[in-house]
């Protein structure tokens, strides 16, 4: 079986799947029974001077029938003071050697606080700091939290104070509220970061009562901004972590964070560079339990290919991330649709007609054959029939061979290669209202 | 005759009680947003009525249920009936594209009641008569065929007039539909909407020819259904005891359910449609036993399939290759059995009550088809079909006679 043991920042865990810092990481009971369920580490709700919440607290954006597929927070860090939180978080390391305990910390600016925070927090024998510099509301509101993430100045100097004192590793916790989070993540490693997490929420509002109009979620008629997550924030996630592994001026580990709920998302951001992963939304909506098939299904996953260790899989995908300007303009696709899997729903038809090239023809549904074809010389190869397609496998790109070489945006600018031929529009003008 | 034990009142409530149960809001929300929203959607096309089915799941989905039963109704005014007494399998869900992703189709047919009874709760007025034109339309026949008719020419601003023998409106819908599928009062709810915008009714009319009607309005519409269940014209078919389906049917949903007294032993002639609403209806008002009679093969019976699975689930037992000879008496004014003829011979089949559902036969009714002002439409055209095939049927008519009475100006 593949060996899931993480080693991030000197900071060892079983596996790399981590509770992020939040609601299921707010009692020594919380993190003891996830670890007993198989969680590897947990970063504590942020501690700090403790704060009183609201009542209505998160707010939820359904797809469809499914729920949470987008979830929002108004939640401050923690309402329990200081001392009851260090002296569970050494209860829990005490008892769970083994595990990554991981203390969230998010005091007021200045130096004397922090060191005082920091200090305690290490005598509760914790694997590590991490310095809540994401948190997008009420928090940022008194100067804390994502108002420091936000400046690259502020956070490279509270960095330094941390580090005056720590003797553990620090990670940083980024916000990705801002224009070029790469930014930020450069001056947490000049303030002398060990280690990266990201991303924290995005500022958002989930939605509005209709029949009210009290933006939701609503306390007392009135809502205030809040921090989106869930499984819709994580395609922001891959790209923001991706963009600071990438960075070569960066080069501290970074724990992955966003929408992480399946096994797939967790090994996407270790393949894009994450050498641990933290969860939170996925535990809210059902449960420690999940980490149960997210080490199974990694672990089946990683012996399928033949992958031993994290380390093998961990930033693979990296170097293929590239600028657009780098990428081949003579790859070309056809899209091919399998009449045997067709079911004939036409929804190929309408988002290309409609949506893209008009690169798919109708035929008659009563010929009892195909009711769709590519047009081949009209099709640009978008993937855009295939995404739409409900049938799995019935729609697929294939690449159509040229004798071009690759030439890229920058190589072809420069007159260096000349294109392939290449697919055209060719009805624009000849639409008409059908006859009815 | 003997009769059965009767059921308690519960037992019969239950008995009828609706076959198919209103989704949830839940559920509801998970079926409409499991349809795909296919494109020239087969479903659409498999109906008669051509209900744009994915649109109107669509507003379920996105919770405009008022829109959604607008798409409904708009183009089939017996959308409420339908939703409980199409037969679905064999048209929009069984045209569904998921059967072909080896899947359960969407369930319309639910989907349409949730719709529909939204706007039957809450009272809610859809449609809007058109200004008047002055023409006038005598509609015959308050079936689905003529109330289509009636609506669609009340929209496009006609005065109509509906005339109906019965003292109810709804035809079939009201009297004639499994009271598991279709009660009477949903039946006559979806007639007063349509009413509502504006048409005459007049009930307790039983129209002998058209021909008055051809000097007083602009436009007459027969929708009179088909006559009375074929005669079996063998002995015995007349001794009491023996009943035609509709007649059992249209008693057993216009009285309260024990008031419907049913053999102990109940034996159904026939095997269509109303052959096996008659045998599950005397199964679940209490018939020891219940069994449908057929002279042909299990593989010739005319019923859908998924009727035949309802009348086994319910316990009745067919006899094929069974041709009825004789209902004999029991000497006392009733029957005791059916003698039948079978490859083996003869036999009597032991029956303290016979229904004969061998099919409606054409009404005593003089059409003058060549006069262009006359239309038919529903079973008195079509020989005998759904409520959705008389909807569309009285629909196209409405479109006909306005193109007619305008000078074809189709809108």
């Amino acid at each position: 079986m593949a060996d899931l043991r993480t080693n991030f920042a000197d900071i060892k865990s079983p596996n790399p799947f981590w509770l992020a810092s939040g609601p299921p990481t707010n009692t020594y009971g919380q993190v003891a029974k996830a670890f007993d369920q198989g969680w590897g580490g947990a970063v504590w709700k942020t501690i700090g001077e403790p704060i009183i919440n609201v009542f209505s607290r998160y707010g939820s954006v359904d797809l469809g029938a499914t729920r949470m597929m987008g979830f929002n927070n108004i939640e401050l860090i923690s309402d329990r003071p200081v001392a009851e939180n260090l002296k569970e978080i050494a209860e829990v390391k005490r008892n769970y050697p083994t595990h990554a305990v991981i203390a969230s910390l998010m005091v007021e600016s200045k130096r004397a606080a922090w060191h005082e925070m920091v200090k305690q927090t290490e005598d509760t024998g914790a694997d590590g700091i991490e310095l809540n510099f994401g948190c997008p509301h009420g928090m940022s509101e008194r100067g804390m939290g994502s108002a420091v993430g936000q400046v690259p100045d502020y956070t490279c100097q509270i960095v330094e104070w941390v580090k005056e004192v720590a003797t553990i590793p620090v990670i940083v916790k980024l916000t990705p509220n801002v224009t070029d989070i790469t930014y930020i993540a450069r001056a947490a490693v000049k303030g002398g970061a060990d280690a990266l997490s990201l991303i924290n929420t995005i500022n958002s509002i989930v939605g509005v009562d209709l029949s009210t109009f009290e933006p939701q979620p609503s306390v007392a008629g009135k809502s205030s901004h809040g921090g989106y997550c869930g499984p819709a924030v994580k395609p922001i996630a891959l790209h923001l972590v991706s963009a600071v592994a990438a960075d070569p001026s960066v080069k501290i580990p970074i724990s992955g964070i966003g929408g992480i709920a399946s096994w797939r998302d967790a090994a996407e951001f270790i393949a894009l560079g994450a050498g641990s992963v933290q969860v939170c939304t996925a535990v809210m909506h059902y449960g420690f339990r999940i980490v149960e098939d997210l080490i199974d299904g990694l672990s089946t996953w990683m012996d399928e290919r033949g992958h031993r260790t994290l380390a093998d899989v961990r930033g693979r995908a990296l170097p293929r991330v590239t600028t657009w300007e780098e990428l081949d303009l003579n790859y070309h696709l056809l899209a091919h649709i399998d009449q045997d899997k067709c079911i004939k729903c036409e929804l190929c038809w309408t988002a290309c007609e409609d949506g893209a090239h008009q690169a798919i023809r109708r035929l008659p549904r009563d010929n009892g054959g195909p009711v769709v074809e590519i047009i081949e010389e009209a099709c640009v190869g978008c993937n855009l029939c295939a995404a739409v397609c409900p049938v799995q496998e019935c729609i697929t790109m294939r690449q159509v061979p040229n004798e071009y070489p690759p030439v890229s945006w920058k190589e072809y600018a420069a007159g260096k290669r000349k294109l392939a031929p290449r697919s055209e529009h060719f009805h624009t003008a000849t639409w008409a209202p059908s006859p009815k | 005759m003997e009769q059965s034990v009767p059921l308690s009142e519960e037992q019969l409530a239950k008995n009828f009680a609706d076959i198919a149960p209103p989704l949830t809001n839940d559920a509801a929300l998970l079926e409409a947003n499991k349809c795909l929203f296919c494109h020239d959607a087969p479903c659409t096309i498999a109906c008669p009525t051509h209900i744009d089915v994915p649109a109107f799941i669509k507003k379920i989905a996105s919770g405009n249920l008022r829109g959604s039963a607008r798409v409904i109704l708009d183009a089939n005014p017996f959308g409420h009936s339908c939703a409980r007494a199409c037969p679905v399998e064999v048209l929009c869900e069984g045209a569904c594209v998921l059967n072909d992703r080896d899947e359960q189709p969407i369930k319309i047919a639910l989907l349409q009641r949730h719709a529909t009874d939204y706007v039957l709760e809450h009272k809610l007025r859809l449609f809007q008569p058109g200004p008047s034109t002055g023409k006038r339309v005598a509609v015959v026949g308050a079936g689905p065929a003529g109330l289509s008719c009636a609506r669609d020419l009340r929209r496009r601003g006609h005065d109509v007039t509906v005339f109906e023998a019965k003292a109810q409106p709804g035809g079939l819908n009201t009297y004639g539909i499994a009271e598991y599928k279709l009660k009477a009062d949903v039946a006559l709810a979806e007639v007063q909407d349509i009413l509502d915008l504006g048409v005459e009714l007049k009930t307790g009319v039983t129209i002998a020819s058209i021909d008055p009607l051809l000097s007083q309005y602009d436009a007459v519409f027969v929708g009179v259904g088909l006559g009375g269940t074929k005669r079996l014209g063998i002995p015995g078919e007349d001794l009491p005891g023996v009943v035609d389906a509709l007649t059992f049917i249209e008693h057993l949903k216009t009285h309260p359910y024990r008031e419907t007294t049913v053999g102990r032993r109940v034996v159904v002639i026939g095997a269509g449609n109303t052959a096996i609403d008659a045998v599950t209806q005397a199964k679940r008002l209490g018939a020891a036993a219940a069994t449908i009679v057929y002279r042909r093969s299990e593989a010739d019976m005319p019923c859908y399939h998924y009727e035949y699975e309802l009348a086994k689930r319910d316990g009745c037992g067919f006899r094929f290759n069974a041709a009825p000879q004789r209902i004999i008496g029991n000497g006392s004014g009733g029957v005791s059995g059916l003698e039948v003829r079978t490859d083996l011979g003869s036999e009597t089949i032991p029956s303290d009550m016979v229904i004969v559902a061998i099919g409606q036969g054409e009404r005593d009714f003089v059409v003058p088809r060549n006069d262009p002002r006359v239309f038919v439409g529903g079973d008195c055209a079509n020989g005998g079909a759904e409520i959705v095939n008389a909807a569309a049927e009285g629909g196209v008519a409405a479109k006909r006679i306005h193109e007619m009475l305008t000078g074809g100006d189709a809108m």
